[in-house]
């Protein structure tokens, strides 16, 4: 009898579980983080934003997340179960909850996701993400002036196109200001594991760097420069109180106008499905305050750039610029599409190494 | 002094008991930390045990316990061999991962190829790949006599980056923007593997992981090769004796754990994961060791263990949406669960003797 209910309530999920959700008239928005909320980086400024949708609408929305959660099978059941427990709106913050999201929203033709930093939409999943690599380019300016060893560390994540991006960017704008940069890369392949990003910073500063750049999470690679008497820049958050000293400054992600302008739309029921770049302009990305070891003429140029950045008067990818192996890309006065931005897997001329293969 | 003193005759009862016992102190403690953490005990432990099972929501979170189970209780099995006869595979993960790798090859390389016999096929290579990457410790150790356990871990890690290594090169999805991906199963029907019946979460993998429960039941209990490898793991001598050869023994124990471990990738990579990502393996693996001593190393000890641990991750996910409750409050409990598993184990099969005295 138990089983025959089992199976029947089971069916019951597939013919459309989407009418649970509005049991109350508060708003239930869900967000699922792919490392701890404690990581002072990408996952805590998502929950920065959640934060903000509480304080902007009060008592009109309930919000409620899970942190570290693994990409695959585990991401879809906690989105399933957020939608069980009748989220209206759900955001999935890394790019591996991708298929569990379009997976889910297929279950949940009324719960309205929205998924950052992927492709693929659907008539209910939105995609956002942030034109980081505008922020790299500020700070590949003032680490191109800054270096004394003219070797800049970066410790990458995973070779997907949005990290290839940021090491281009800031290799472009470092190049531009200083001819004898030269960047060294070390591929940590995580997001989040402090010990690996410590190493790698370590490693990096053996090899010369006295600059450290990260496409990783926590703020481990700052206290190590911090210790080492180098400088490093803050990712995804200030980072300020991991290196008072070693911070030159930072690219800050700010999802909190994009969270409340998408939660205000799901309670006025104009949501649509949409695919969202915002940059420096909407203030997406922002970067933090300059460290005053930054002497005044960089600072006034970095700020120059980023307000240039702003305004659209320059772009991060402006031409004449030639991929690693010396074939031209970009024209002089041409700037880069999005379609190639969105899929980069190449190095631009002067970037050491090869993308990892 | 405290002293640790072995019960003569420890209570076969109590034995069979302590499991409950553990989980009812992790209630209890586990309690008291949530109410440190300013939450409501009961309803903490009422949502991780009782809502994943008979709550509202159950009729989805029983299919997601079996999805949770499956690998877990599939690896542990394996696993139980090994323990029994004192070889010590720890390196589960790295099984895992080159099974799926294998046998999802196996599958992309067919691609798009409509015929019944690729999944079968997968499975097999999956449980190949497994084995075969088991085999290597266990050569190590007949021949040069290598630790089993370092061997087979620092495998878990080279089977890690050969991973990211296919998944970035031979195995990317061409179609897939250069993300670090393979194709996904989804889209390919003669290899994936799907719920076969909606909403229960079951899939060929779980079907397969009762019959190897069945299967290892049989093995273990009723087989002169379940004898064989009782004996020599509690008396290696007399079972050399008895004609038991013990290299063999590590190779069929090292395959077996192999294999298994290989299949469970290959399922949950065609199943639940969908497609090869460097963010595959979650440590089921690791879990599994976990699971097979909470299991008592008894097949259907295991199948119970599988299930309670992988309630405790689904109503885990529950606390934390629900009483906003950080992820690490649930990996204390879920510690505490094994930590009291050993702490009661102790105090069964020993006495605690504080003083000098020698009793008799």
């Amino acid at each position: 009898m138990k089983l025959l209910k089992t199976l029947m309530t089971g069916a019951a999920l597939v013919v459309g579980l989407g009418g649970v959700a509005q049991a109350e008239d508060k708003t239930k928005v869900g967000f699922v983080y792919v490392g701890p909320v404690g990581d002072f980086g990408w996952s805590y400024e998502h929950n920065e934003g959640r934060k903000a949708v509480e304080e902007a609408f009060g008592d009109k929305v309930e919000t409620m997340y899970v942190e570290s959660v693994p990409e695959g099978a585990d991401s879809e059941r906690v989105m399933t179960q957020m939608a069980l427990d009748g989220a209206d709106l759900i955001f999935t913050t890394s790019f591996g909850y991708m298929d569990p999201t379009i997976n889910v929203a297929k279950k949940f033709p009324n719960v309205k996701f929205e998924h950052a930093t992927g492709y693929k939409q659907a008539d209910n999943v939105s995609t956002y993400s942030a034109r980081f690599y505008e922020g790299r380019s500020v700070i590949g300016h003032i680490a191109g002036h800054m270096t004394e060893s003219n070797t800049i560390g970066y410790i990458a994540s995973f070779p997907i196109p949005e990290v290839i991006r940021g090491i281009n960017s800031a290799y472009i704008a470092a190049q531009k200001v200083n001819p004898d940069v030269k960047l060294k890369i070390v591929w940590v392949y995580t997001w989040f594991d402090p010990a690996k990003e410590a190493d790698a910073a370590t490693a990096l500063i053996e090899q010369g760097a006295d600059i450290i750049m990260q496409h990783t999470d926590s703020p481990a690679a700052m206290t190590i420069a911090e210790e080492k008497g180098i400088y490093a820049f803050g990712q995804a958050s200030d980072m300020k109180q991991f290196g008072p000293k070693a911070r030159l400054s930072s690219i800050i992600d700010d999802w909190a106008p994009y969270y409340i302008t998408r939660t205000q739309a799901v309670m006025d029921g104009t949501w649509s499905s949409t695919a969202t770049w915002d940059g420096i302009k909407e203030g997406m990305v922002a970067i933090g305050d300059f460290s005053n070891d930054i002497p005044a003429d960089v600072q006034a140029s970095a700020k120059a750039l980023k307000d240039a950045l702003s305004s659209g008067a320059t772009h991060s990818f402006t031409g004449p610029i030639n991929k690693q192996d010396g074939s031209a890309w970009l024209a002089a006065g041409e700037t880069a599409d999005d379609g190639t931005l969105a899929g980069m897997n190449f190095y631009v001329e002067g970037v050491e190494g090869e993308v990892p293969n | 002094m405290i002293r640790l003193e072995p019960r003569p005759d420890p209570s076969n009862i109590m034995i069979g008991l302590t499991p409950i016992f553990a989980v009812i102190a992790t209630m209890i403690f586990g309690g008291m930390l949530f109410v440190f953490l300013g939450k409501n005990p009961v309803d903490a432990i009422r949502m991780i045990f009782w809502d994943p099972v008979f709550g509202e929501h159950a009729f989805y979170y029983r299919g997601q316990i079996l999805v949770k189970a499956a690998p877990l209780i599939m690896i542990a099995l394996g696993l139980s061999f090994g323990f029994r006869a004192g070889i010590w595979n720890i390196g589960a993960e790295g099984q895992f991962i080159m099974g799926a790798v294998i046998g999802g090859a196996t599958g992309l390389a067919l691609y798009p190829l409509d015929s019944f016999l690729v999944f079968p096929l997968m499975i097999v290579m999956g449980s190949i790949g497994g084995l075969l990457w088991a085999l290597i410790p266990a050569y190590l150790k007949i021949k040069f006599n290598a630790n089993e356990i370092l061997v087979s871990l620092m495998l878990v890690y080279v089977a890690f980056n050969f991973l990211i290594g296919m998944v970035t090169g031979p195995l990317r999805n061409p179609d897939g923007f250069n993300f670090p991906e393979s194709r996904s199963f989804q889209d390919f029907p003669s290899a994936h593997n799907p719920e076969l019946w909606a909403g229960t979460g079951i899939h060929w993998g779980v079907l397969t992981t009762l019959g190897m429960v069945i299967f290892a039941y049989i093995a273990i209990t009723r087989h002169i090769f379940g004898f064989n490898v009782r004996l020599a793991g509690q008396a290696p001598r007399a079972a050399k004796f008895a004609g038991v050869d013990p290299n063999k023994m590590i190779a069929i124990c090292l395959g077996i754990s192999g294999a298994l471990a290989g299949m469970a990738g290959l399922f949950e990579l065609t199943g639940p994961a969908g497609k090869l990502t460097t963010t595959f393996p979650v440590g089921y693996g690791f879990t599994a060791i976990i699971v097979a001593f909470l299991g008592r190393l008894h097949p259907i000890g295991i199948l119970f263990a599988g299930l309670l641990l992988a309630i405790t991750y689904v109503g885990g996910d529950i606390i934390q949406s629900q009483l906003s409750l950080p992820k690490a409050s649930i990996q204390v409990f879920q510690g505490m669960l094994l930590f009291f598993l050993l702490a009661v184990d102790i105090l069964v099969n020993f006495k605690i003797r504080i003083g000098k005295g020698i009793s008799k």
